[in-house]
């Protein structure tokens, strides 16, 4: 029997963060720079929002979890286990797009190991996302390479998207200490630092070939604290907006 | 005079009331790809409609949002809309008299009364 608490704590950060940075992404819809760019970007960020609401159903019926709209939108903001990354207010599409191409790499990655998982209600779920993530990297790469050819300043704002989010994207493999340890001896997924080392070598590629500077990881202060409930103050305000809906009528029938 | 255009790419032209030629950059405009959906396998590709977008790889990730999300879809082409060719507007009269040579409707031969006496022939023997 594999460890529930160390499992609760891996499935609940994926899923905050697929929840956080699906409502974040969900902010552009109306104001994409394109019409086309505009449903793409929503409908992606629908499917982050899927993706959390899938792992809450496992914590529900494998973990004996709580109620996935509940637990989405009723916890203290303590009990979120995102990372700052996600929390980051949308910025300029550059940010935004950056962020995307960050995230969904990671994600990718993680969910392709998953598909090995010991623990087995992983194993379908992976495979299920394995089209629609893959579609959300090619769409973040062909903006990527597209928009580091497209001129001085489109070049130069991708740069520094790169340079903010770096150190933040970080923070999506924030080490999970014990827990983490016995979610590795257990088979249940490799690791965080196994996760982040191929995650660089994935975007380094395509960086580099869109002529953009991956910064040092040892230069860079990783963004940590989200995992054990410590968060910018960003998600606060996010939490009250996202949730005021529900709260109005937590026993409602959609 | 406010030429300010809801579309930023039209804004960036940078039009003006005096009428001179405006040089268009490269990438500056966009293509208009047309899209074709494939349902299943095997199938032929049926246009649906089109996306904007800077080049055939947008334009083919932009089509697969726009027309690939609901029914069902196996695969999508993209096609520059200028690298299309076709008939002039005007040339609609080389067309015009399809209508009356009814001759050559598939639907002009009459077969059914050699079937019936086939049948006929074959339930006999």
């Amino acid at each position: 029997m594999i460890n529930t608490t160390a499992i609760n704590a891996l499935l609940t950060a994926m899923a905050d963060d697929a929840l956080i940075q699906g409502h974040r992404n969900s902010e552009w819809t109306g104001l994409g720079p394109i019409m086309e760019e505009d449903i793409a970007f929503s409908s992606m960020a629908q499917d982050k929002i899927g993706h959390a609401w899938a792992l809450y159903k496992i914590m529900q019926e494998e973990l004996q979890g709580g109620d996935p709209d509940q637990f989405a939108f009723l916890r203290n903001e303590k009990d979120y286990k995102c990372c700052h990354f996600v929390e980051h207010p949308n910025g300029e599409y550059d940010f935004s797009l950056m962020r995307h191409f960050l995230f969904d790499h990671a994600e990718a990655i993680r969910y392709e190991l998953l598909q090995q998982s010991s623990f087995q209600p992983l194993q379908p779920l992976a495979k299920k996302l394995k089209g629609e993530i893959k579609y959300h990297t090619l769409h973040a790469n062909a903006w990527v390479s597209q928009l580091c050819r497209a001129g001085e300043e489109s070049h130069a704002r991708m740069q520094s998207a790169l340079n903010t989010c770096f150190p933040l994207a970080l923070g999506l493999f924030e080490p999970g200490g014990e827990a983490e340890e016995i979610l590795i001896a257990e088979k249940v997924y490799p690791g965080e630092k196994a996760i982040k080392e191929i995650w660089l070598d994935k975007i380094y590629n395509i960086l580099s070939v869109a002529g953009l500077n991956l910064p040092a990881e040892k230069d860079a202060e990783p963004v940590y604290g989200g995992r054990k409930g410590y968060h910018s103050i960003y998600l606060q305000p996010l939490l009250e907006e996202m949730g005021a809906v529900f709260r109005t009528d937590p026993a409602a029938i959609w | 005079m406010n030429n300010q255009s809801l579309d930023p790419r039209v804004n960036r032209l940078k039009l003006n009331a005096s009428g001179e030629a405006v040089t268009v950059q490269e990438g500056e405009n966009w293509n208009v790809f047309e899209v074709f959906h494939q349902e299943k396998r095997g199938a032929h590709h049926e246009h649906v409609g089109c996306v904007h977008a800077p080049n055939a790889q947008l334009a083919l990730i932009f089509a697969k949002e726009q027309f690939g999300r609901r029914k069902k879809c196996v695969n999508l082409w993209v096609v520059r809309s200028a690298d299309i060719l076709a008939f002039d507007a005007e040339d609609e009269d080389m067309f015009a008299n399809n209508g009356e040579k009814t001759y050559r409707d598939a639907s002009g031969f009459k077969v059914m009364e050699k079937i019936n006496k086939f049948k006929k022939a074959a339930k006999e023997s």
